[in-house]
């Protein structure tokens, strides 16, 4: 979609001498992209459910979440839509512990969210330290239009599989595509092989 | 749970990126909500445009009737939230 | 005249800049023309698309300003400050220089003349701009004056007026045109009203009653255009002559 070269044109973004992945650029601060209104979900009323393929269910509200340890950590954050935010801090819980009691041999993960939002992934994307159901960001409360209180995060993936107000875990022996997995992006989404849609 | 929606736009805004599949102008179409029936112009949707793709919502329900992706040399249009479009045709030939 | 049902693709043409119009300190006319160019209605847009000498490319879409005038065409970008084009637009863009975009677009926010029937305008700030565009394109139409139009401009101080001194012209010159300036934080000296938002009680003593069952155009920032769309509702409207188009703060995608 390359077209004709505006004269002095250079948009707000950096190209700064560090590795990004193919056809990102860097940002310094941190778009809000939505496909909705912007949930407000009260602490108290949040919930937070993993379905296994069996139908067994496993709750935590938010009291229950936050007595798991938590961790905070740095990541890089690669948006589809081509910006990379690099160096931002977290806290969360690793998905890890909250599997640690969930029997189950899906393959397959839907994280579904408050306000509809749906985005699928392989389970093991979601295991072994690299993924987070994240409430804090910059040492602050997780702001509402970033995806508080919790979101999903999984830093390795394009940002669309980390599902903002994030509400559950649905696990499948099948893979079942998500809200835009189903409309042109590509089902996996790793940003080093540029897997931004269906052609890729 | 509540809402707060300060990011939407009309459907007027996905015009152009509809021209390009279209040779008609659908945003003044007659649009029927799959979810809650209700009747609209497609060009009153609420539109998502910071986003992956375009995203169209139902005024009265709130529930997706569009998802617009475009990337190079390639376009996904979605309208399963949407049960029929009445498009008013030029005259002619 | 335009024609809006042309049975082709929309595609990207090139226009070049002929002038370029300081209209308030922060917004600017810019003058394009475009080769080819169709013909267009007031309310229009068109997507504008900058792209970067390494490939990085963005799209905004901006309401052309303009009754349409052969392959002329007028946009009017107001500056968002820490936006991506449209200081590009109202700072380093110059006489002569190309830009691309697709139009004209939507068959919804457009005036078609014809029926006398009463236009109400309701504008909140740069919202004008395809106002704007009805406005002059009533007045460039044959059998010019019959749809008698209002005009209820917010916008926030006098310095920020667009096309004062047209508007002004526009408004005495007899053919029907009626405008009220709603000032919200700086009025000029003697102005009938202090600053304030536009509410239910100055709706009701400028725009045209409902029973007058005017078509309805409203256009500004996201809540001006849900608040006054609602006062209208509130005093009696049929929701279905109203129209709306809102800009949010860049009016495109990241």
């Amino acid at each position: 979609m390359a077209g004709l070269v505006s004269r002095g044109f250079s948009g707000r973004r950096r190209t700064g001498d560090v590795k990004l992945p193919p056809g990102q650029y860097l940002t310094e601060d941190f778009p809000v992209l939505s496909s909705g209104p912007t949930p407000q979900v009260r602490t108290e009323r949040w919930e937070f459910t993993i379905t296994t393929e069996t139908g067994a269910e496993h709750h935590w509200d938010w009291a229950a979440l936050r007595a798991l340890p938590a961790e905070r950590f740095t990541t890089d954050l690669h948006c589809v839509t081509k910006w990379s935010k690099l160096g931002t801090t977290w806290e969360g819980v690793s998905l890890d512990t909250l599997f640690a009691g969930v029997e189950t041999t899906a393959g397959y993960a839907l994280a579904h969210s408050y306000g509809g939002y749906t985005t699928n992934l392989p389970l093991e994307d979601l295991l072994g330290g690299k993924a987070w159901i994240a409430f804090g960001y910059g040492g602050k409360d997780l702001a509402a239009e970033h995806g508080g209180p919790a979101r999903l995060l999984v830093p390795h993936l394009y940002l669309w599989k980390s599902a903002k107000w994030v509400r559950g875990i649905r696990l499948m022996n099948a893979d079942t595509p998500g809200f835009w997995e189903g409309v042109g992006y590509h089902n996996y989404g790793d940003p080093w092989r540029e897997q931004r849609y269906w052609s890729d | 749970m509540s809402t707060n929606d300060d990011h939407h736009l009309d459907a007027n805004a996905a015009g152009g990126a509809l021209r390009e599949i279209f040779s008609v102008d659908v945003t003044a179409a007659g649009t029927s909500c799959a979810t809650c029936a209700h009747s609209f112009t497609f060009a009153e949707a609420l539109l998502h445009a910071w986003a992956p793709g375009l995203v169209g919502r139902c005024p009265a329900c709130g529930e997706v009737v569009f998802r617009l992706v475009r990337a190079p040399g390639r376009a996904w249009l979605d309208l399963r939230g949407t049960t029929c479009l009445d498009i008013r045709m030029p005259e002619g030939r | 005249m335009a024609r809006t049902a042309i049975l082709e693709r929309l595609t990207w043409r090139v226009g070049t800049v002929t002038e370029l119009l300081q209209e308030s300190p922060t917004a600017r006319t810019i003058v394009l023309h475009i080769p080819g160019w169709p013909g267009h209605l007031g309310g229009q847009h068109v997507d504008l698309r900058l792209t970067a000498p390494d490939g990085y490319s963005t799209q905004r879409s901006y309401s052309i300003a303009s009754a349409a005038d052969g392959e002329r065409v007028e946009l009017t970008v107001e500056e968002i400050p820490d936006g991506e084009v449209s200081p590009y637009l109202t700072q380093v863009l110059e006489v002569g220089d190309a830009l691309e975009l697709r139009g004209p677009i939507g068959g919804w926010f457009v005036w078609r003349p014809g029926p006398p029937t009463p236009v109400q305008l309701i504008a909140g700030g740069s919202g004008l701009v395809p106002l704007m565009a009805m406005i002059r394109a009533r007045a460039a139409a044959p059998g010019t004056g019959v749809a008698p139009f209002r005009l209820l401009y917010s916008v926030r101080e006098p310095e920020a007026l667009l096309y004062a001194a047209e508007l002004g012209e526009r408004a005495t010159d007899g053919t029907g045109l009626e405008v009220t300036y709603a000032y919200t934080r700086l009025a000029p000296e003697g102005h009938e009203r202090p600053p304030g938002r536009v509410d239910a009680a100055l709706v009701r003593a400028v725009t045209w009653p409902p029973e007058s069952r005017p078509s309805t155009f409203v256009c500004g920032p996201t809540g001006f255009v849900e608040s006054a769309a609602g006062l209208l509702v509130a005093a009696g409207h049929d929701p279905a002559l109203i129209r709306t188009e809102r800009f949010g703060p860049t009016g495109g995608r990241p």
